[in-house]
């Protein structure tokens, strides 16, 4: 029983709390059983909730008196730790933050419980979402639930490594460059990246704030619909937020399932996002997934971004900058750490010695950069220099939008490494974002989807599709669609090929395909 | 791929400069590994100013909006001085202890 229902879509179970045939708390006993046989492996999480089963119980209490409830009414839900909550501490995965309670909810939080979702804990992540690895989270890496040795990509490793273990069918993320899609694409889930201000970033504590958003992370496509569906809105405590009103993305996603809006579908395919630099197996499964779209109707266009070559360059000059003043608030007084120097010290002193003890390395690295950045002399060769290209990726978006309906890409260009090949060089890590950042420069939203195993090593890849801003629905729509043509496929989704946590077993076709080295589709 | 150069404006006396204007306290060691990092991370991004020319204009938003305003009322989200001094390393009389301003030789 336990064991179906940890396997259950977010939609499924929610079909079955709704008739009465599974109670939200005996929904959340599983998933707390799951975390803790896996949890000690994977570290997805860096808190679990004590009062999740008490919440559980209250929201069958609601049921039975027959109160209205929300789709996802007793549905579990895994909380990146950069979203502030009341119940359980908020560390954005920084010792400066170490313990500390916060004393308002973050509206995506909020929203979350007002719906009836169960929160069980809080998720790793990359220190302050810096990093594509979790390896720079102050508590410890999140491991690959594919192969236990490797990354589960960042900063939302955590958040795609509990919904990819079944240690939670649904997880909130956020997104400043990819934090969300590129976890995606390496664990074998779902991120969606929703449109700039679609979802209100009030209590998401703050890396840079024109590129960072909220969004979802699941097994599939209807599941981050119902998740969105949530969340999204506008706020009046975000001056960010978007006043619009929101179409359903779970009604996109069940529209988009039946295959036919495939038929005349205009998909633009990015030449600066293939070739060098990406894996062959990523590449491969990629062009197959386009051959798949062009034999159910799509017409494949190819696109020149002529500036997407910069965009990297450009996010790693805009987001230090953003960083480095968001973080100045680490200040040693209002919250979090304070290291005072032998014998006392200025407030000037206390504040450097606490962010020298409270940061780690890749945040010093950004705020540094960032301060640099800023410097007098060198603003206009470098932050207004890559705000200006921060327009000419926007005018690739434009002119691209013009002939075609979506973009796809491979979702990041190597599936996931293993840890520390990447971390004493920053540019290398900097250069997996090329094919997530330049939707954040825009602003447009984003959608990773699983998109098979790779034939050199049967690890999980993704095939990301952008939209214009504001056409979140679409992304929702087409994800559906080519999911459905994949299962159909694959004979089920693709984490039925993920190893087994508990027996250290390879998923079927991952072991026959690494037994025999080859191909697992 | 990265190139491995770093740029001659990264020098150890800059990134000390920076940890002062970042009140970040870096030893020796940290400040070495910074150089020789942002030299190459800055000579990787420098190219920006290859496409930026004077006619382009900089986009600071995603997706702008006009002056959001809201009514000259007290909003629900206001925390009350318990709650803002909840997580204060030090805290007195209601109010956050801050360390001296002003050090012995000013």
């Amino acid at each position: 029983m336990t064991h179906e229902l940890i396997k259950l879509s977010a939609a499924d179970l929610s079909a079955k709390l709704a008739s009465g045939e599974v109670s939200a708390v005996e929904a959340t006993e599983a998933h707390l059983e799951r975390i803790a046989a896996v949890d000690p492996q994977v570290h997805a999480f860096l808190h679990v909730n004590e009062q999740a089963l008490a919440v559980a119980a209250q929201i069958d209490q609601q049921r039975a008196a027959g109160d209205e409830l929300g789709p996802l009414a007793g549905v579990p839900l895994a909380i990146k730790d950069v979203l502030v909550t009341t119940d359980m501490p908020s560390t954005s995965g920084s010792k400066i933050l170490e313990g500390w309670m916060s004393p308002y909810d973050a509206t995506v939080v909020a929203r979350s419980r007002a719906a009836g979702l169960v929160p069980l804990g809080k998720t790793n992540m990359d220190e302050f979402a810096m990093g594509s690895s979790t390896e720079h989270s102050a508590y410890g890496p999140t491991h690959n639930p594919w192969d236990l040795d490797r990354i589960p990509g960042g900063s939302g490793g955590g958040s795609a490594a509990a919904v990819a273990a079944f240690e939670a069918p649904l997880a909130l993320g956020s997104d400043t460059g990819g934090s969300i899609r590129q976890p995606a694409h390496v664990t074998g889930t779902v991120g969606v990246k929703p449109t700039y201000g679609a979802v209100s970033r009030y209590g998401a504590i703050a890396l840079a704030s024109s590129l960072d958003q909220v969004g979802p992370c699941s097994r599939s496509v209807l599941d981050a619909g119902l998740l969105q569906d949530v969340i999204a809105g506008h706020d009046r405590h975000d001056s960010t937020s978007l006043t619009d009103a929101w179409p359903s993305m779970a009604a996109a996603a069940r529209a988009g399932a039946t295959g036919e809006v495939l038929k005349g579908l205009r998909v633009g395919v990015v030449k600066q996002l293939q070739g060098e630099g990406f894996q062959a197996g990523v590449a491969e499964r990629f062009n197959e997934s386009i051959a798949l779209m062009q034999a159910q109707g799509a017409e494949i266009v190819e696109i020149d971004a002529p500036h997407f070559e910069y965009a990297v360059a450009a996010y790693y000059l805009i987001l230090p900058a953003e960083a480095s003043s968001n973080l100045a608030k680490f200040d040693s007084v209002r919250f979090g750490l304070r290291v005072t120097p032998e014998g006392g010290g200025t407030v000037d002193q206390v504040m450097a010695a606490t962010r020298e003890a409270g940061f780690g390395p890749e945040v010093k690295r950004r705020i540094i950069l960032g301060t640099y950045a800023l410097s007098a002399g060198y603003y206009d060769a470098y932050y207004g220099s890559a705000q200006k290209v921060r327009t000419l990726i926007q005018r690739d978006f434009a002119q691209a939008f013009d002939r075609v309906d979506v973009i796809a890409s491979p979702s990041a260009p190597t599936t996931a490494f293993k840890f520390g090949e990447k971390i004493d060089d920053p540019m290398a890590m900097y250069l997996n974002d090329i094919t997530t950042i330049p939707a954040n420069l825009a602003g447009i939203p984003g959608i990773s989807i699983p998109n098979g195993l790779a034939r050199e090593d049967s690890l999980p890849v993704g095939i990301q599709f952008m939209a214009p801003a504001r056409a979140d629905a679409r992304l929702y729509t087409v994800g559906a669609a080519l999911e459905a043509l994949h299962e159909d496929q694959w004979g089920g989704p693709l984490w039925t090929k993920a190893p087994d946590l508990l027996t250290g077993q390879a998923g079927l076709a991952g072991f026959a395909a690494r037994a025999a080295g080859k191909d697992a589709n | 791929m990265p190139e491995t150069s770093s740029s001659p404006e990264i020098t150890p006396e800059v990134v000390r400069h920076l940890s002062g204007l970042a009140k970040i306290q870096l030893d020796e060691s940290e400040i070495a590994q910074l150089t020789a990092d942002l030299g190459q991370i800055v000579s990787n991004i420098a190219k920006v100013s290859e496409v930026a020319t004077a006619d382009i204009p900089a986009t600071s938003h995603p997706i702008p909006l006009a002056n959001v305003s809201r009514p000259d009322v007290v909003g629900d989200n206001v925390l009350t001085a318990e709650q803002a001094l909840s997580g204060a390393p030090e805290q007195h009389d209601n109010l956050f202890v801050v360390s001296a301003i002003l050090g012995e030789e000013q």
